[in-house]
């Protein structure tokens, strides 16, 4: 076991993680906006933004789905250390990682049920880079309208279509976190 | 993982033996041994708990019993060697040396920290296990039958 | 439904201070150490670790002081503690056959091996007051004698042998668990014995009693009672391999019932389990005897509408926290509520005509 696989988390985590939460808080409070966010160091190809909400969001009762590159044994080892997390399969992850190409279909996940929408996965999609352009969101949060660069439009039209069911989303691009909840309307 | 399952099994037995060390004990015999060496926190000392399982009927299906308080803490040698602890209670000196105990066992000095520490100590904690043992065996019932009146 | 009402501050100031005052009595008498309840009142500290959920002798023992002895006080201090913990993670199942036993003993065998372990047990004490111990004394070593080494087998495990026992069968399902989500029904045995390990010692005994007094009868023998430590050991994600991470004290007690067959199962013997942290034998008992009767369905018994069959009643007023709290809070300022029932029996009073005959009648 190498002791660098198991450096990089938060220099003090009370702070840290509360810093961090507050960044996450705010993103998904006002979808679209971007937010700074960092303190954790992961293994590549993690950035430290997802990083970060995986040490602030994760631990032993949240089961976790590394998606495609995310999957190695360098972020399992680094996961396992700071958070505990169990490494699950799409179906049963209540967090998810990876680029946007390695995370879909969006039918594999859970969308919570009538009784507890609360159930279901949130998404931790990694960007090449995160603007307040492109794709045109409204809905609660968002004075008239907001602009964020999706992968693609589609996809979060029918997940909206789920609502009060659905997936929640976070995009993170090296230190940087936006939000798109499952009550933003994509257009 | 590198480690081989004869080291990890190894491992598993004085890391077992550490967290169930009475307070200070391990501490006590480590300084009596040697000067204790520079290290860097992985993770500093934490208290937390761990929910205690159990079966139904002893051997049925599991459930939750209750949970127990737990300090852990992870730390690393100049040498490179990674140290764990997880040790019941809220103890974070004894969490810190059972961690540098962990990290130096991994490297020369093993042998002495065998048997200057781990061996005193699991040698203490068997005669108060024995102790107990013996008083719990003189409240045992020795029956004796009366003589049965026969038809 | 209460009001929020605002003033009080100096006079709640006030009667902390006077409650920390009370709490320490006449300075004259020497305070009381947490290591002297931990040590002197360990049957307290058992009550306090089991029912508040949390093992750390310490810490209840802190509670016990805080809460100037009002145990269910200490067990929601420590309740309230407990949340703030963050979880490192769950343990292995414990494995009760390898306990090292203070006591031992089967009120269905006689000659068991093992043997008949009393332990310090006040089973066989008169029960008369000892004056004695109101002067400091020392109190002598406790005989020992050599002790067999090795497990001690489980009594049901004999009964097993022969069939005549039903099976505890092996199962790996990971348990709900239920300070995670709430209580819903039904819920399935591993949900009713952790409610029931933390559950109020007085309800759960009221209810083993009224079983034994016939409101669900089930004809309970202690096969075996037990009490003593076992190591708890948890699987370390960063190592890839379980340790031992300590060592709690337990009660378990296994009941073997009569039980005449049903339409699915065959005549043999049934069980109940009570286990429970620290030596609480009342508690324990009386949880197996609970567990049993609750078990109506599944073994395809009636429910003849006694109330430790109804796992609804049961699980959900066994909690002395949940139970006090709301029992507790009707002292707390219902102002405008009770203003509003105020005017409807004067309304109701004067469409009934009573204030005009009681003038009359003056």
């Amino acid at each position: 076991m190498q002791a660098d696989t198991l450096s990089g988390g938060f220099a003090d985590p009370s702070i840290g993680s509360s810093h961090a939460f507050r960044a996450v808080m705010e993103a998904m409070a006002r979808p679209g906006t971007v937010h700074g966010i960092s303190g954790a160091v992961p293994p590549a190809p993690l950035s430290p933004a997802a990083g970060t909400v995986l040490l602030t969001l994760c631990d032993t009762e949240t089961p976790v789905y590394l998606a495609g590159a995310a999957d190695c044994e360098a972020v399992r080892v680094w996961l396992a250390f700071h958070t505990g997390a169990p490494l699950v399969g799409p179906a049963e992850c209540m967090f998810a990682v990876g680029t946007w190409d390695a995370v879909v279909p969006l039918s594999s996940y859970p969308v919570g049920t009538s009784q507890y929408p609360d159930r279901s996965a949130t998404l931790i999609v990694e960007r090449p880079d995160l603007c307040a352009t492109g794709a045109a969101l409204t809905g609660p949060g968002i004075k008239d309208q907001a602009a964020l660069s999706l992968p693609e439009v589609a996809a979060f039209h029918s997940n909206r279509a789920l609502f009060p069911l659905g997936l929640d989303f976070l995009f993170t691009s090296g230190d940087c976190v936006a939000a798109l909840p499952r009550t933003t309307k994509v257009s | 993982m590198k480690d081989t399952s004869d080291q990890s099994n190894f491992r598993k037995a004085w890391m077992s033996l550490l967290a169930k060390a009475p307070e200070g004990r391990a501490a006590a015999l480590l300084d009596g041994a040697m000067a204790r060496p520079a290290f860097t926190w992985l993770r500093a000392p934490e208290i937390g708990s761990t929910m205690v399982r159990a079966r139904a009927g002893a051997t049925g299906a599991p459930f939750n019993l209750g949970e127990m308080t737990v300090t852990r803490c992870a730390l690393t040698l100049d040498t490179g060697e990674v140290g764990h602890a997880y040790i019941q209670g809220r103890r974070k000196e004894d969490a810190q040396t059972a961690a540098l105990i962990d990290a130096l066992m991994q490297t020369e000095v093993s042998q002495e920290l065998r048997t200057s520490v781990l061996e005193p100590l699991e040698a203490e904690m068997t005669t108060a296990k024995a102790a107990r043992a013996a008083k719990a065996a003189a409240t045992k019932v020795d029956f004796f039958t009366m003589v049965r009146g026969e038809d | 439904m209460y009001v929020a009402v605002k003033g009080g501050e100096r006079a709640i100031e006030n009667a902390h201070a006077w409650l920390a005052e009370e709490r320490r009595g006449n300075t004259d008498i020497a305070e009381l150490g947490i290591a002297q309840i931990r040590e002197q009142l360990s049957l307290a500290v058992n009550r306090v670790m089991a029912e508040g959920s949390l093992y750390d002798p310490d810490l209840a023992a802190l509670a016990i002081k805080q809460a100037r002895g009002d145990l269910i006080e200490a067990i929601f201090l420590i309740r309230a503690y407990r949340t703030t913990l963050p979880r490192f993670g769950a343990s292995e199942p414990v494995d009760t056959g390898a306990m090292a036993c203070d006591r031992r003993i089967s009120a269905t065998f006689k000659d068991l091996p093992g043997g008949q372990v009393l332990g310090p047990t006040f089973d066989y004490t008169h029960r008369l007051l000892d004056f004695k111990l109101a002067a400091d004394g020392d109190v002598p070593e406790a005989p020992a004698r050599a002790a067999e080494t090795g497990d001690v087998p489980h009594v049901t495990g004999f009964l097993n042998r022969e069939g005549l026992i039903e099976e505890a069968r092996h199962d790996d399902t990971p348990p709900r668990d239920l300070t995670r989500e709430p209580l819903e029904m039904p819920a399935d045995r591993p949900l009713r014995l952790q409610a029931l390990t933390r559950a109020d010692e007085g309800f759960t005994l009221g209810l083993a009693y009224s079983t034994q007094r016939g409101y669900g009868r089930n004809h309970a023998f202690v096969g075996e009672l037990r009490i003593g430590a076992v190591p708890v050991e948890m699987d370390i994600p960063e190592l890839g391999f379980a340790i031992e991470i300590g060592e709690v004290t337990l009660t378990e007690c296994e009941t073997v019932n009569q039980f005449t067959g049903s339409k699915t199962e065959p005549p043999q013997f049934t069980r109940g389990y009570g286990l429970v942290f620290g030596q609480t034998e009342r508690k324990a008992i009386s949880m197996a005897l609970v567990d049993r009767a609750l078990r109506w369905e599944e073994l395809g018994e009636d429910n003849v509408g006694a109330p430790a069959q109804d796992a609804e009643f049961v699980l959900y007023h066994a909690d002395n926290i949940q139970a006090t709290g709301f029992l507790e809070h009707i002292k707390l300022p219902h102002y405008v509520d009770f203003q509003s029932e105020l005017e409807l029996v004067r309304k109701l009073r004067r469409e009934a005509g009573v204030d005009q005959v009681q003038e009359a009648a003056e």
